[in-house]
């Protein structure tokens, strides 16, 4: 198939950016997206233009490095990440506009390349269970029940890609954060830190500049990892818990 | 998938083939060396060795630890867990990944799961028998105080990871669950559905985040390592390239750590992360550390297959796939382009269960990619046209699905058929799955004592970027075990060992040794800008792959191994001479950084081919087709090749130097392997 792109180029963080069009043909529609881009790359290459800078490293779904607006909607139209995208979703003829995230609490580096270092100090505000090496007890010696593990475990799949952030109109983290909150606040191992944790990171979340929630729910449409809603629930719940506690 | 029964291997070089010890197929291509041992193994019943090594080693006062820095290069389990450990014990760690984000390494991709002998299901588990299945998983080419350390402490694994809120699966009790994995008899295998990397790797990045929250650790995100800094003797720090200003960066340490992953890209295509590199390890190999076993690739049977040209990775589809599903190909070349559904019973060649009746499909890793290649080099194969051939098989689940019904097979499966069918655009409950075999994983790496240094003092090397435990083949659920012993559980002590002696004394940047690293980075970025050829890195890098595919894939012999090293070199020289490499280098420049690692992958490539050329035998995953049973199967040559092969950089277009480090077994017989 023959495509369109308008692509996003930025030379740094310095540069103002724009749009540029490009043409591309041959495109199968066994290509992922992100394969598309490479062939896009080498017929720049060979024209001697800088080819566009886009992370990505697994492309597999699981290591959460790919990003792109694709035609307004985070990681484009399907339910998965960019990386997972085939080209089958599209058609002969389209035109497909490419852009970064847009957040402010995710600076643009170079073209599609956007800095998420904000949500790693979310984590390391508390987003962890202490516990030093070597210290553990026995594994089976506290028993989880299996709905809360499942629980647990479902939210923890998140891989903090920052859609959810891209497609709030607030550029609000809260469903990151609240599947953060609710992975540790399921397991028993998780209840010794559980109200200092959503207080710290939440001020961290705030800090770093990303808007509050108002329960517009377009990070949960737009989460490829089908995290839902009611991780921002529970990371009210247990922030409204602490706060009544004095922590 | 059962045992396979084993058989003492007696003389079997049952026919006329000359003994080995008569060949030398890589004579001229390198240059003999003196043999190498591992000193840090105390004495003793192989039990106790670890325990004692851990009290031998020296300890390091609390109060000197901050003084004490260290480099740890890679964030994956190998790397992230031993940064956390060291940074809670009071060191001075400085983390580094190319990724932005440590928690995005590539130990986040694997599926499976990972084992620890706790014997939860009280099936005659033990410590000796997951040490033992290591042992004869990696078909007698492993060390055997590594393997026996390893499977002791990976019960403290598991305990570790639940303490950090690793969901594992549990049983509806509250205790966690098992599940049996890669060709043994018991179920050890702790899982995180399909995503225990990815839950394994979230535990150890938030308790090394912890540590960046504390102040010992400090990560820097988004750089990339390209040159070790070795003065007087030993390691002291890196040079690193940070990747979004271009900056050349000069870090210095006590200590140097590599837990860099594997080198499977070297293929082009494999089921690792685009980003996965030699570079770190290669050049620490040019400074001095020895490359142990490059040729040893495993190559996993259930990917799916290549679809054209444009293809960037490969994604690999569950082993448990082959429990359910019949594997086949057409009998006749003219049936390939056929829907397969059309294709008669009779005019099929189920060939696994053909050749191997008792094991039939669940036949061990390399066995069942061996015979797909050779189905599909027969012109059998099927889907698209890839080159010259359709490189593909069948995986059929029509059986299943009329014997179980399609709810039970969407119960154990669907996640799976789901991905497929994303990436494939065909509803395999419909339409056979297509599958081919696939790079996966490298047992070759850093040579490392039991204390896990490789031959330059100070340099430290853990996870899949040493050699150490898996032999000539990795049994599945291993290797996320390895990454984090390694990390949680040996470096922390062996290391203290070494930090015993320092703080060593303080480096300058403008030390010699320093001031080298940093002009030879400068020059090697320089010279990769200002070639202006016509050529893109991918195209390099493809064309290395094909060479490697062809000639150092699932079937090796000398000719072709002989031809692939001067299709290398060829390459070699083109690339310095025709490459294009647009942009500048003082910002971020993906072309440039790919640059760098093929330019590496190139050197390691021919490596590969020279150790795969040297070994004449057939072991694991490497087969030599010069080295077979009657019947086809991989014959080993223990009197000749019972030894790791460490080879010594010795300079540029110098033929390598091959130090051998006999294997000796004292806790174990040495047996073949048959699965018939
Ligand atoms: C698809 C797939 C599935 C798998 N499934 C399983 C499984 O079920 N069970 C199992 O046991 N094993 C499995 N494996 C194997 C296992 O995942 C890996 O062997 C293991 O995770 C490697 O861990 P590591 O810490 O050594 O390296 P990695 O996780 O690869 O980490 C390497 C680190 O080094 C950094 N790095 C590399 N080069 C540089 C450089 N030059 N400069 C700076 N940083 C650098 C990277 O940024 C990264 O942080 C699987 C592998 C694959 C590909
Ligand atoms: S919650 Fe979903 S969209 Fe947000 S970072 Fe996690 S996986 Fe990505
Ligand atoms: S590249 Fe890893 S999730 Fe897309």
């Amino acid at each position: 198939m023959n495509l369109t792109l308008k692509i996003w180029r930025q030379s740094g963080a310095a540069d103002k950016g724009r749009i540029h069009t490009y043409e591309v043909s041959g495109i199968s529609e066994d290509m992922s997206f992100l394969e598309m881009l490479d062939v896009l790359n080498e017929q720049l290459n060979e024209l001697g233009e800088e080819p566009i800078a886009f992370d990505s490293d697994c492309r597999e779904g699981i290591c959460g490095m790919c990003s792109l607006m694709i035609n307004g909607e985070a990681h484009g139209p399907e339910v998965t990440t960019t990386c997972q995208l085939h080209m089958r979703s599209f058609k002969d003829g389209d035109t497909i506009t490419i852009e970064p995230w847009r957040s402010g609490a995710f600076p643009v580096l170079k073209d599609l390349c956007v800095d998420r270092s904000a949500l790693d100090r979310i984590i390391q505000s508390g987003g962890y269970i202490s516990a030093n090496t070597g210290s553990a007890p026995e594994a089976n010696s506290v028993p989880v029940p299996r709905d809360n593990a499942v629980r647990a475990f479902n939210v923890a799949t998140c891989i903090s890609c920052g859609a959810c952030v891209a497609a709030c109109p607030n550029g609000s983290a809260s469903l990151f954060l609240g599947a953060k909150i609710t992975h540790l606040a399921e397991l028993p191992q998780g209840q010794p830190e559980r109200w200092s944790r959503v207080v710290d990171m939440t001020a961290q979340h705030d800090h770093e500049g990303f808007g509050g929630c108002t329960n517009i729910g377009e990070c949960a449409a737009a989460c490829p990892k089908e995290i839902p809603l009611d991780v921002i629930s529970q990371l009210n719940k247990d922030l409204r818990t602490a706060m009544r506690h004095g922590h | 998938m059962t045992d396979m029964p084993d058989t003492t291997l007696t003389s079997d070089r049952s026919h006329d083939e000359p003994s080995p010890g008569q060949y030398d197929d890589a004579a001229g291509y390198y240059t003999p060396g003196a043999p190498i041992a591992d000193t840090k193994a105390p004495d003793g019943p192989i039990a106790d060795r670890w325990q004692t090594r851990k009290f031998e080693a020296r300890l390091v006062n609390p109060a000197n630890r901050r003084k004490l820095s260290i480099i740890i290069v890679g964030t994956g389990l190998a790397g992230g867990a031993a940064a956390a450990t060291l940074g809670e014990a009071g060191y001075n760690v400085k983390s580094f990944c190319y990724q932005d984000s440590p928690r995005r390494a590539h130990s986040i991709a694997a599926q499976g799961g990972i084992n620890a002998a706790k014997n939860y299901k009280e099936d005659g588990d033990s410590v000796h028998r997951l040490f033992y299945d290591t042992v004869k998983g990696g078909d007698y080419r492993s060390r055997e105080s590594n393997v026996y350390r390893l499977a002791e402490v990976s019960t403290n694994i598991i305990d570790q990871c639940v303490a950090q809120g690793v969901p594992f699966a549990r049983e509806y009790g509250g205790l966690l669950d098992n599940r049996s994995f890669g060709g043994v008899q018991v179920s050890r295998t702790f899982y995180a559905r399909g995503q225990t990397g990815q839950q394994l790797l979230i535990g150890a990045y938030q308790a090394m985040e912890r540590q960046v929250k504390a102040g010992t650790v400090t990560e820097y995100t988004r750089h990339e390592m390209l040159e070790v800094i070795v003065a007087d003797g030993r390691a002291r720090g890196i040079i690193a390239r940070n990747m979004v200003t271009g900056e050349i960066e000069t870090h210095l340490a006590d200590v140097v750590v590599l837990a860099s992953g594997g080198y499977g890209n070297v293929f082009y295509l494999s089921t690792n992360a685009m980003g996965s590199n030699v570079t770190a390890a290669w050049r620490a190999h040019r400074k001095g550390a020895y490359m142990a076993n490059p040729c040893y690739t495993q190559i996993h049977p259930t990917c799916i297959p290549v679809s054209g040209e444009h293809q960037s990775k490969l994604t690999l589809m569950s082993e448990s796939l082959r429990n359910d599903g019949r594997i086949w190909v057409p009998k006749k070349a003219e049936d390939c382009t056929k829907d397969p559904r059309d294709i008669p019973e009779e005019d099929r060649d189920y060939y696994l269960e053909r050749i191997y009746p008792s094991f039939g499909n669940l036949v061990p890793r390399d066995i069942a990619s061996r015979q797909a290649k050779n189905v599909c080099d027969e012109g059998r194969g099927v889907g698209p046209m890839v080159g010259d051939f359709r490189r593909g098989v069948y995986l059929d689940f029509a059986d299943a699905i009329e014997r179980l019904g399609e709810d039970a097979v969407r119960e154990k499966y669907d996640n799976l058929f789901d991905m497929y069918e994303r990436i494939t655009g065909e509803n395999p409950y419909e339409v056979p799955m297509r599958i081919y075999p696939a790079v996966h994983y490298v047992m070759g790496g850093l040579w490392v004592d039991y204390d896990l240094q490789s031959s330059i003092t100070g340099l430290f090397v853990t996870g899949e970027a040493n050699f150490s435990d898996h032999g000539a083949n990795r049994l599945g659920a291993s290797a996320l075990m390895q990454g984090l012993a390694d990390g949680y559980f040996v470096l922390p002590h062996t290391i203290r060992d070494y930090l015993a002696e320092g703080p060593f004394e303080p480096l300058d940047e403008s030390h010699p040794a320093v001031a080298e690293a940093k002009a030879s980075v400068q020059e090697r970025i320089d010279k990769l800008m200002s070639i202006n050829g016509s050529r893109s890195v991918d195209s390099f890098h493809r064309e290395l792959g094909h060479i490697m595919w062809e000639y150092c894939g699932m079937e090796r012999n000398a000719e072709g191994l002989r031809k692939a090293i001067d299709m290398i070199r060829e390459l070699k020289r083109e690339f310095w001479t025709d490459l294009k490499v647009l942009g500048t280098a003082d910002s971020l420049n993906q072309s440039l950084e790919k640059a760098g690692r093929v330019a590496d992958f190139l050197e390691l490539g021919e490596l590969m081919c020279i150790d795969a050329l040297n070994r004449r035998e057939s072991c694991g995953g490497h087969f030599r087709a010069e080295s077979q049973t009657e019947d086809g199967e991989a014959l080993r040559h223990d009197d000749e090749f019972a030894y790791v092969a460490a080879w010594e950089w010795a300079g540029e277009d110098q033929p390598p130097v091959l130090h051998k480090e006999d294997l000796v077994y004292t806790a174990i017989e040495m047996k073949q392997r048959s699965y018939k």
